[in-house]
């Protein structure tokens, strides 16, 4: 049988970069329902997991995915499903029951261009603003955009890492692009990739609280079966998780969820930085776009244009504090994403005036060339 | 008197989050009667309780969750099998009760329902059928006889009801009942026999709601715990598709089917997961 972790040099796809990713972060449990572009990560973890002693289980929909999803780590597993526009959606209501649950899970969607069934074999990033949005309620969630594959592979395992610590649904929004592009992919030994599991209940079991929440605004999980007699709801809550019909039990509980992540994002926030140092034009990218925006960056200073490359790893929380000290010092942001704008518009609200906000966006279903960023970057 | 000041002020009282009473079912409504029988059975039927997890959806019924010292996980609105069907294959020494209503179990997570039964996912379904939509205030559901008023069909019901025995017969269920709650005794005991069977088990609990159903339709709830009494017909083993739930001919009660088969559990590991021997580099 082959291990969990597959130690050695692959040439891989992002989808199955995915699900190797997933599979050495610690997940025993599958849930999904097939959908191009992601279809891939189901076939492959319907392969691996029933050798590495874990469970797959394709379901009637993406509803009862997402449920099934929340109730495996309910029950003590990690967990994850992955989807594409179409499942994205009908994953936000029991995204919702995760995050109002304190459910740790991850949802892969390798995005492809919408509305509707939209382009199903061809990529987009329209599906941004639904990450941060999508399920009803004000919440904070987190979403990563890997560019490669080497890169889903560790961004996998760091969105169940997250999502164990902070204990909330992590989103790994990548694109059919990266999804289906093969690279090579390098997988260290087992005893390399550090894994994070959620802190669970200790204590007497009669007196426990499900809903205190420890040091760092993260309570302690306690799972099915343990004794403890927990008692979850989707309701507003209190720290007993016993539903409690007020405003003021509805601003506690906020405060918390909301906090938990707003109060840790030093820790949650991830980007990277290339030739930002003496740069008049901060071109802001993640997942395939980051891909052209690179090059677009050498030859733009090959032509003597001093750009400069913020790349989102992580998308959500959105790296407020980056933008606005960089928006003291470049002349001009140029966001490169693929869709007519939604991180841009997060990167217009950041820079709060200080330096103007262009968009190099396209609607989907290929991918932004170097040269029409070069291009906008010439006009501006 | 101090044998007074030890005794349990309920006989459920260790399965009860009393700290959660006074519940918020109407006065003649039914979900109580067929909760106290879920809780008896799970007393009788020696389940070990820190095993044992209860999973509801949305609804009146719904908030059985909310009520039982156990485990349990009151889920969005029809999804409390998917979320119950993680929670079995994540740790199938879990005991997976799903105790929910007829809205919640049979409209919006009809499309659950069928293939849990398909897949014969172990669990027990117990689904409280009162006919309509009570939390929201009587609307008309996939359970509402022909006819009958409802919020939403003030003229009368113009669709006709699942038979739910006979959906969950067709679906695939290995162990299929319906009982009243003026039949507790009956359906404790179904219920407890489900427990000890395998596989996915369902029970139809009807239970009268007179606050939504029962006003509209002329049925207050001693009438119709009445015509549970004088229209109800124990006929067990008889076909699903045989059986009716009809005020004016008559309630069929009983347990219709109980064959066990393999569940989902058993087939993945036999399937999907050969014996190491057995499988080569």
């Amino acid at each position: 049988m082959k291990p969990a972790v597959l130690t050695g040099e692959h040439f891989f796809t992002g989808d199955v970069a995915c699900a190797e990713g997933a599979l050495a972060a610690g997940c025993r449990f599958f849930a999904g329902y097939p959908i191009t572009p992601a279809t891939e990560i189901a076939e492959h973890m319907a392969s691996r997991l029933p050798g590495v002693g874990g469970t797959y289980i394709q379901m009637e929909d993406e509803i009862a995915s997402m449920a099934a999803i929340v109730g495996a780590s309910c029950a003590g597993a990690k967990s994850m499903t992955a989807t594409s526009g179409p499942g994205f959606s009908l994953m936000m209501e029991n995204l919702g029951l995760g995050i109002c649950t304190e459910t740790p899970c991850v949802v892969v969607n390798v995005q492809r261009a919408g509305p509707s069934t939209g382009l199903p074999t061809l990529g987009a990033q329209g599906d941004m603003m639904q990450a941060r949005w999508g399920s009803h309620g004000h919440y904070e969630i987190i979403a990563l955009a890997p560019a490669s594959p080497q890169e889903i592979f560790y961004q996998t395992i760091t969105a169940f890492n997250l999502s164990e610590r902070y204990r909330v649904p992590v989103l790994v929004m990548t694109d059919e692009v990266v999804g289906h592009l093969s690279e090579r992919v390098i997988i260290p030994e087992a005893g390399k990739i550090r894994t994070v599991s959620r802190v669970r209940a200790k204590g007497r079991k009669d007196r426990f609280k499900p809903f205190q929440p420890g040091p760092n605004g993260v309570p302690p999980m306690a799972v099915a079966g343990e004794g403890y007699g927990i008692h979850v709801t989707g309701l507003t809550h209190d720290e007993k998780g016993y539903p409690v019909m007020a405003p003021e039990a509805q601003a506690a509980m906020m405060e918390r969820l909301v906090g938990k992540i707003r109060n840790n994002l030093d820790d949650i926030i991830l980007t990277e930085a290339y030739r930002l140092e003496d740069a008049d034009v901060a071109i802001v990218s993640y997942g395939v776009s980051a891909r052209s925006s690179l090059a677009a960056v050498d030859e733009a200073r090959a032509a003597g244009i001093k750009a400069g490359l913020l790349r989102l790893i992580t998308v959500w929380p959105f790296p407020e504090a980056r933008i606005r000290e960089l928006a003291g010092r470049v002349k001009v942001f140029v966001t490169v994403e693929l869709n007519l704008g939604q991180i841009h518009l997060e990167v217009e609200r950041c820079a709060g005036g200080k330096a103007p906000a262009f968009l190099v966006g396209h609607a989907g279903g290929t991918v932004i060339p170097p040269e029409s960023i070069i291009e906008t970057l010439k006009d501006i | 008197m101090e044998k007074l000041k030890t005794r349990p002020e309920h006989p459920l009282e260790d399965l009860l989050r009393t700290d959660r009473i006074p519940h918020i079912w109407c006065s003649g409504c039914g979900i109580g009667t067929a909760f106290s029988s879920c809780l008896m059975a799970v007393k009788s039927s020696g389940l070990d309780p820190v095993k044992t997890v209860v999973v509801s959806g949305i609804g009146c019924s719904g908030r059985a969750a909310g009520y039982i010292k156990l485990d349990s996980y009151h889920t969005t609105h029809g999804r409390a099998i998917p979320f119950a069907t993680g929670m079995k294959l994540a740790n199938p020494d879990l005991n997976v009760i799903v105790f929910s209503g007829d809205g919640d179990l049979f409209a919006i997570g009809g499309n659950h329902f069928i293939h849990a039964a398909r897949r014969n996912i172990d669990l027990t379904v117990i689904c409280v059928n009162n006919l309509n939509y009570g939390m929201t205030g009587g609307q008309a559901a996939a359970t509402t006889p022909r006819r009958a008023k409802t919020t939403t069909s003030p003229m009368g019901n113009p669709e006709t009801p699942f038979n739910l025995p006979l959906l969950a017969y067709a679906s695939g269920a290995s162990y299929v009942a319906r009982w009243t709650i003026l039949h507790t005794r009956d359906l404790t005991k179904s219920i407890e026999e489900a427990f000890s069977r395998s596989g996915f088990s369902f029970i139809e609990v009807l239970a009268p709601c007179p606050t939504g159903y029962g006003r509209r339709n002329k049925q207050n709830p001693l009438q119709t715990l009445k015509l549970y009494q004088e229209k109800s017909v124990t006929r067990h083993g008889a076909h699903p598709s045989e059986i009716i739930l009809d005020f004016d001919r008559g309630i069929t009660l009983g347990k219709f089917v109980d064959q066990e088969r393999p569940t989902f559990t058993e087939c993945y590991e036999d399937t999907c997961r050969p014996p190491l021997s057995l499988v080569k580099e």
